[in-house]
């Protein structure tokens, strides 16, 4: 703390001495007032001048000696600015003045929001010492209600990305601040006499209403200026739909909790929709089942690409996105609405039965959910159902759209480049987006957009289309600077900063209101918009309360009383949605990357390397086909193949994945960038060159071509051994347990009645050794995983590779089966190989009580510690591997090379959780139980003079799960939620004939099937 | 020495053909000391390997170096296998010295004396292949500078080593057998080095010679202890012909891994220790002899005997395999079971069926004395033993640990260049420190030979015709 306030000293010595040889300098910059060296290091002529390599067109051979003495002072202040940025400079009060409430070590957090595709999830950010370390869910934010996503983890690796600009650049050189705002503003005053007509605003979708009323504002000022949001995953459809069927367009909010039956129609409410993390609590929350809660709620996913849902829902029925629509009109039409007739195969026939069986017998109790992929036509008919079903108002609701000014996406940006190649734009100002990369490739945006003049890029990083831009304007990560946004159902958040912008960028609302000549601080901008939404009155009580808790309390929009039109409205369009018939050849679907979205976080090493949901690939995209598909083609996993669409080739491996719909090719979006840094680069193929504006999501007509080359994937499981046409990936061993429901229901009545209390499972095995080796008088921590809650959403692993210090080892050493997730999402296909039934288990470190690592370690560097937690001390390791060789679950992880070193990239050093050591090259690790947590709670436990609470010691993969499906507590006490767990009657331990007895135990996988469909599946 | 009781009593047949020609005490000294002692002598194979080996030798230097440098990334190992060509390579160079502890101490006390001619060398090769064998627990361990702590040793850290696990008792167990077997070759030595020290002209040689004979003179008395002393290193080396292969076999057994824990193990690789030792012998007593010219010593008979104990051991390894089969079928129990399909019919089939050939098939053509008479089929055999213990170890090693329990975490195992290099480094040497021993000590006991000489012919063997019709064709 003292070396930070002997530097702020030293500074100011510094400044004093540079101030009087600036003297000169001063001068030059006509004359201008200047308080601080920070001022005057922003005067572009000054930063101009110092950056310059041959400063002011006079060589350093002619500088007589005091003027060199004057650049060499000036650099050397510029060099105390520029240093400990981390720390808010403006505020930088020396730590041996202590701040009130701030313990040094220990971390403090601040109620903020992550924002994908405008769409905001509230999050705590741990602070430790003034680095954002770790992103944890807030509990009062209705988007999280405590839970995160992995993506929202992940964008923490954002902020330290090395790759991020550090410079305004101005064709690719370095420029400054104040030169950009001088081009840009005169731009703009070039442009008052035609009132703005050739500036153009092109954001991504935004929620943030500070930033709506800054753009707002400037096309006041200029009213022939165009404001258009473009996002290569958009909801044009959910637009078109909901005014096709209400006359104008709403945001449909789902309350899935009051849901008995859940219907999705190629929609993924558990991992894509906004507000999944909410929606994952809510669906899955009808299926937690206690003593206490004896229902489960039973979910029919009909899709066309494997998902989350698919995986977790009942019933799944595998149809191409063309046939998608052919179902629902079948559904709608057996629950009475007035719909064509059309004909679907007999299997399924008796599904569609027994869904509208269900769905009638539900009533008001269910909901039918439409994919934003699907076609205008569908989600207006899912209304009508909806509508029909007495949804709407209770498990569905409807309010004014999230997005201001929210229109046609594709068709404004078709618009755009058709202005921009005629020449009609003059200064093009776009927020963090990349239509070069992820427009569709009919729309030649990037080749329009070099005929702009004046384009304007912010962002985080450099990307295809600030290569292409005259400005780059560095952006301020969401943790850096102060915004706002809205959740799924409107409430609105007040992002806060957490750290000063690390490479001095700028936020959109920053940029924004310079351009409009009002040049002030992000803080100051938010927080008037605020005032005068809320009022004065008691504005300031409420505005810290908002700040405090993350979210502006009743923000979420109210729900509009609405009424589906006229059928001959609301369906029109419905014919053209049904697949005429079982048409011929090969179709195409497009889908967002399940980690890297649309390719906005292709520079994330995190999500890079998170294995993807059912797929398990990392670092790759690939061309998805149906086994029997593969087959017919006679191609295998991994062969590169050609695929053709109206004229344009791309080279993609293909993967044979089961469950995908015959005759059917998935791309996920986001790969084959060119300009995404070192991490992101040329990684995987594009699927955005095949996508075109008539056919954003799916069509047919596509080629495939095998090219006889072969790709290796980088994933994380290999096997899926079929036998006898069906899969068997758990090879028939007792891994996850799987039972029916209503047989769990049977089972305990009969338990109940005999009156037997002896749990059916859980036998001890016989052994010749002292039953327990370790003796516990405090606590016993242990764990409790619902494998019927799991999702396979990954919000898990990401959490726990932030909170553990876990690296990023790269495409090649996963291809060796060398990465290093302490936690692994298991994935198992069970069945059929065109339909298969899959299982998700989150495999951790069991910490058994018989933990076959302790005893082989040499030099007893894996230990048992006295409350059962199986310890790893680093230090003592000398990296002879056996202990993981001898683990069954093989979930120890090796440093096999110098993973975790940041010297290179001294940055990464500032993401380092502080309490967990960063381990080194040549020793093992493994999952701790999150030790450190548990320290804490106990520490702060002793403090208080009372025993660690049932619950205090939240995990991180808990943490983050949005439906809870990871319990975690004191199983010595027989009342905490954990033993209450591991007391169910479907409580198992994996691999238990070993005589492990892991302290991680699962409750078995209950499914809720259709009494009819029970048989067939 | 201990035998000289029995020297009167008449030889069996069979013995008789354990020396081979018209010799002496002094034309059994001359021809072996005269390798050492002429260094002119030395053929041009010796040039030729003893070159290729300090090639690898120096390859194996760089990859130490390298992978000192990046770590043991640089090899094939991962999860699921976090062993492969590290304890391969170790088991079977601990594995492949067995033979010489073996014809050293056990054949000594059951006083064979067919031991007589080859012990020395087989010593020789114990001790090399024990130091290949320990470069690889060192290495292998992902911080080999702290590797000593495996080690009981009082330190301020007040951590003794984990005295549960095997790998402690591996490094008693090869620290042991390093330390006796090195006795053991020293002390046979020292007579063989007084007689290199009487009869060197050079001055350095005879110094250097002289240091290591510790001052013998040849007394009665010297003989006794020597015998003494001799006879109780035998009895120290015996047990360890047994234990040190069994304890490495407890590095697998005592895991939990399928295909590792097993109750067959240890004296299952300590026959095939004996197995892969005594091919290793012959593949090199058969073309040395034919280049120093000592087939009058080490005789078609010793080669036939050798095979003999070949083909027993790897009889006995072959049980192993069979067990290892059917109680993976017969135990019921899945993870096993897969394992024996997965050798069979997994991803490393080959290698399996491969090893099945090597150590199964190809040696029973050792059942007819007439393949056993010929030395091209005995070295053509022997050497497929080597390759086919290697490749046991493979199939014990990374194909149990490539898929274990839980499918989702099931890997490959390919080794890198560098697994190779260092594979090839060891055989570099290796050959390197067996190709220095034959040039510049005796390479069979010239003693014993003597005494061999006194117990088939007696005193008057001189003016005897020879016992058997020389084969041999003078030195080159």
């Amino acid at each position: 703390m003292s070396s930070v306030g002997e530097r702020q000293e030293a500074r100011g010595t510094v400044q004093e001495m540079v101030g009087s040889r600036l003297a000169d300098l001063s001068s030059r910059l006509s004359g201008r007032q200047w308080r601080s060296l920070d001022e005057l290091a922003d005067t572009p002529e000054f930063q101009a001048w110092v950056e310059d390599e041959f400063p002011e067109r006079a060589s350093l051979l002619t500088l007589d000696r005091r003027k060199f003495f004057q650049v060499m002072g000036a650099s050397l202040a510029l060099a105390g600015l520029t240093g400990c940025r981390f720390l808010p400079q403006r505020r930088a009060v020396p730590f041996v003045q202590a701040v009130e409430d701030l313990v040094p070590g220990k971390p403090r957090y601040y109620a903020t929001a992550v924002v994908l595709a405008g769409i905001g999830t509230g999050v705590l950010a741990r602070s430790n010492d003034g680095r954002p370390t770790k992103l944890e869910g807030n509990p009062l934010h209705p988007g999280s209600l405590g839970a995160t996503d992995a993506i929202t983890q992940a964008t923490l690796l954002d902020l330290y990305d090395p790759d991020r600009t550090r410079n305004v650049l101005r064709n690719g050189a370095i420029s400054t601040w104040d030169a950009f705002l001088a081009d840009v503003r005169a731009t703009l005053a070039s442009q008052r006499a035609a009132r703005g007509a050739g500036v153009r605003i092109l954001t991504g979708a935004i929620t943030s209403p500070t930033l709506a009323d800054q753009i707002q504002r400037l096309l006041d000022a200029y009213p022939e200026a165009r404001w258009y949001q473009w996002e290569a995953v958009n909801r044009d459809n959910v637009r078109a739909g909901t005014e096709q069927a209400f006359g104008r367009p709403l945001n449909p909010v789902y309350s899935f909790d009051t849901a008995n039956v859940v219907l999705t129609l190629d929609a993924d409410p558990l991992d894509q929709m906004p507000g999944h993390v909410r929606y994952a609590r809510d669906i899955m929350s009808g299926r937690v089942v206690r003593p206490d809660a004896r229902s489960m709620n039973r979910l029919y996913a009909v899709e066309s690409v494997l998902s989350n849902m698919g995986a977790t829902a009942d019933h799944r029925l595998p149809v191409r996105p063309r046939e998608v629509g052919t179902i629902a009109v079948a559904i709608a039409r057996r629950l009475g609405l007035d719909v064509p007739g059309v004909t679907i195969s007999d299997a399924q026939s008796r599904w569609v039965d027994a869904c509208v069986a269900d769905l009638k017998a539900n009533k008001g109790q269910c909901v039918v959910v439409v994919g934003d992929h699907q076609p205008p036509a569908l989600h207006a008919l899912a209304a009508r159902m909806n509508e029909e079903l007495g949804a709407v108002g209770s498990a569905v609701s409807y309010t004014e759209p999230l997005y201001p000014n929210w229109h046609d996406a594709l068709g404004g940006l078709s618009e755009l480049t058709d202005d921009m190649d005629a020449d009609k734009v003059r200064l093009l100002i776009m927020l963090g987006v990349n239509p070069v990369y992820d427009a569709p490739a009919d729309v030649p945006f990037g080749k329009a957009l070099k005929k702009v003049g004046c384009a304007v890029h912010l962002g985080l990083r450099k990307n295809e289309t600030s290569e292409l831009s005259r400005w780059h304007v560095p952006e301020a990560h969401s943790l850096e600077a102060w915004g706002d946004c809205r959740a799924y159902d409107g409430t609105a958040s007040v992002i806060q900063p957490i750290i000063r912008p690390l490479f001095g960028g700028k936020s959109a609302i920053e940029l924004i209101a310079s351009l409009a000549g009002r040049p002030r601080d992000g803080y100051q901008i938010v927080r008037e918009h605020w005032r005068s939404a809320l009022g004065t009155a008691d504005f300031d009580r409420r505005w810290r309360r908002a700040i405090h808790d993350g979210l502006i309390e009743g923000t979420e929009f109210p729900t509009v009383s609405v009424r589906v039109q006229s059928p001959d409205r609301s369906l029109r369009g419905l014919s053209e949605a049904i697949a005429p018939g079982r048409s011929a050849g090969l179709e195409v679907a497009f889908a967002p990357d399940p980690t890297i979205w649309d390719g906005r976080f292709a520079s994330n090493g995190w999500l890079q390397e998170l294995p993807k949901p059912i797929t398990r690939l990392t670092w790759d995209n690939a061309a998805l086909i149906a086994p029997s598909t593969a087959q017919a083609a006679s191609v295998a996993d991994g062969d590169l193949v050609e695929l053709q669409l109206r004229g344009r080739t791309v080279v993609a491996p293909a993967k044979v994945q089961p469950g995908q719909p015959k005759d059917l090719v998935t791309l996920h979006l986001g790969y084959g960038r060119s300009q995404a840094g070192a991490i992101g680069s040329l990684v995987g193929f594009s699927a955005g060159a095949l996508r075109t504006r008539d056919a954003m999501w799916f069509t047919s007509g596509i080629s495939l071509r095998r090219t006889g080359r072969r790709y290796t994937f980088a994933k994380t499981e290999h096997h899926h051994a079929i036998r006898d046409g069906k899969i068997n990936g758990t090879q028939g061993r007792d891994i996850v347990r799987v039972m029916p429901f209503a047989e769990m229901e049977a089972d305990e009545q009969d338990a109940n009645h005999a009156a037997s209390h002896e749990p059916a499972h859980g036998g001890e095995h016989p052994s010749l050794y002292p039953r327990d080796e370790h003796a516990y008088d405090g606590h016993r921590w242990g764990m409790s995983i619902d494998l019927s809650l799991c999702t396979g959403c990954n919000a898990c692993v990401i959490a726990c590779q932030a909170e553990n210090n876990i690296p990023v080892v790269g495409k090649e050493q996963v291809l060796r089966g060398r990465e290093m997730h302490w936690i692994r999402i298991d994935r198992y296909y069970e069945g059929d190989p065109d339909d298969p039934t899959v299982h998700h288990q989150p495999v951790l470190c069991m910490h058994c009580e018989n933990a076959p690592c302790e005893p082989v370690c040499p030099v007893a560097a894996t230990v048992h510690s006295h409350e059962g937690l199986n310890q790893m001390v680093y230090n003592r390791c000398v990296g002879t591997r056996y202990c993981s060789n001898n683990c069954p679950y093989k979930v120890r992880r090796f440093n096999f090379l110098n993973y975790a070193n940041h010297h290179d990239v001294p940055i990464k050093q500032l993401l380092q959780n502080p309490n967990v050591t960063v381990r080194g090259r040549g020793v093992m690790e493994k999952c701790t139980f999150c030790v450190q947590r548990i320290n804490a709670a106990r520490i702060e436990a002793k403090k208080q003079g009372r025993p660690v609470r049932d619950g205090e010691v939240v995990t991180a993969c808990q943490a983050a799960c949005p439906p809870q499906a990871i319990v975690f507590g004191d199983i010595a006490d027989p009342n905490s939620a954990v033993s209450r767990a591991k007391r169910e009657s479907r409580d198992y331990s994996l691999l238990d004939d070993l005589n492990t007895r892991p302290r991680l135990t699962y409750l078995a996988k209950l499914t809720n099937k259709h009494p009819q469909l029970e048989k067939s599946a | 020495m201990s035998h000289s009781s029995h020297a009167s009593q008449p030889t069996h047949g069979a013995d008789r053909e354990l020396l081979i020609g018209a010799h002496d005490y002094g034309t059994v000294t001359d021809r072996i000391a005269g390798v050492v002692l002429n260094q002119r002598g030395h053929p041009l194979p010796w040039f030729a390997v003893f070159a290729l080996a300090f090639l690898l030798l120096n390859g194996m230097m760089l990859t130490i170096t390298y992978l000192l440098y990046r770590g043991v990334g640089i090899w094939g190992i991962n999860q699921p296998a976090g062993w492969g060509f590290d304890i391969i390579n170790f088991v079977w160079w601990i594995g492949i010295g067995h033979a010489g502890t073996l014809i050293s101490a056990i054949l000594l006390l059951m006083r064979q004396q067919w031991r007589t001619s080859i012990n020395r060398f087989a010593e020789a090769m114990t001790l090399f292949a024990v130091a290949c064998a320990g470069l690889y627990p060192l290495l292998h361990t992902g911080r080999p500078w702290v590797a000593y702590w495996l080690f009981p040793y009082p330190n301020v850290m007040g951590m003794w080593p984990q005295f549960r696990s095997p790998l402690i008792w591996d490094v008693f167990a090869v620290s042991t057998y390093m330390t006796v077997s090195a006795l053991f070759w020293f002390v046979g030595l020292v007579p063989d080095l007084a007689t290199l020290r009487d009869r060197a002209r050079n001055k350095v040689a005879r110094i250097l010679f002289g240091i290591g004979a510790l001052g013998w003179r040849g007394s009665a008395r010297h003989w006794s202890r020597y015998e003494a002393a001799y006879l109780m290193l035998a009895g120290l080396s015996t047990p360890l012909v047994l234990s040190v292969h069994s304890i490495v076999s407890f590095d697998f057994a005592v895991s939990v891994l399928p295909g590792w824990h097993t109750t067959v193990f240890p004296p299952y690789f300590v026959a095939g220790a004996i197995y892969a030792g005594f091919a290793m012998v012959l593949t090199l007593a058969i073309p040395i002899r034919a280049w120093y010219g000592l087939k009058d010593f080490i005789t078609d008979k010793h080669l036939d005997w050798m095979a003999k104990i070949m083909l027993a051991t790897g009889l006995i390894v072959v049980y192993g395999y069979v067990m290892e089969m059917f109680f993976g079928w017969y135990s019921g129990n899945p993870y096993e079971g897969y394992l024996i399909k997965n050798r069979m019919t997994g991803p490393y089939a080959p290698l399996f069926w491969g090893l099945l050939i090597c150590n199964g098939v190809v040696p029973q053509v050792l059942w007819s004395p007439r393949w056993r008479a010929s030395v091209p089929v005995l070295f053509a055999v022997s050497l497929v033993v080597s390759v086919g213990m290697w490749l046991e170890r493979f199939i014990i090693i990374p194909v149990s640990l490539h898929r274990d329990f839980l499918p989702s975490s099931w890997g490959m195992y390919v080794p890198t260049l560098w697994d190779w290099g260092m594979f090839i480094g060891t055989l570099g040497l290796f050959f390197f420190l067996m190709f220095l021993f034959i040039r510049f000590l005796p390479m069979i006991s010239i003693f014993e030979m003597r005494d061999l000489v006194l117990r088939l012919r007696g005193h008057r063997s001189e003016s005897r015709e020879p016992i058997a019709k020389s084969t041999e064709v003078e030195p080159v």
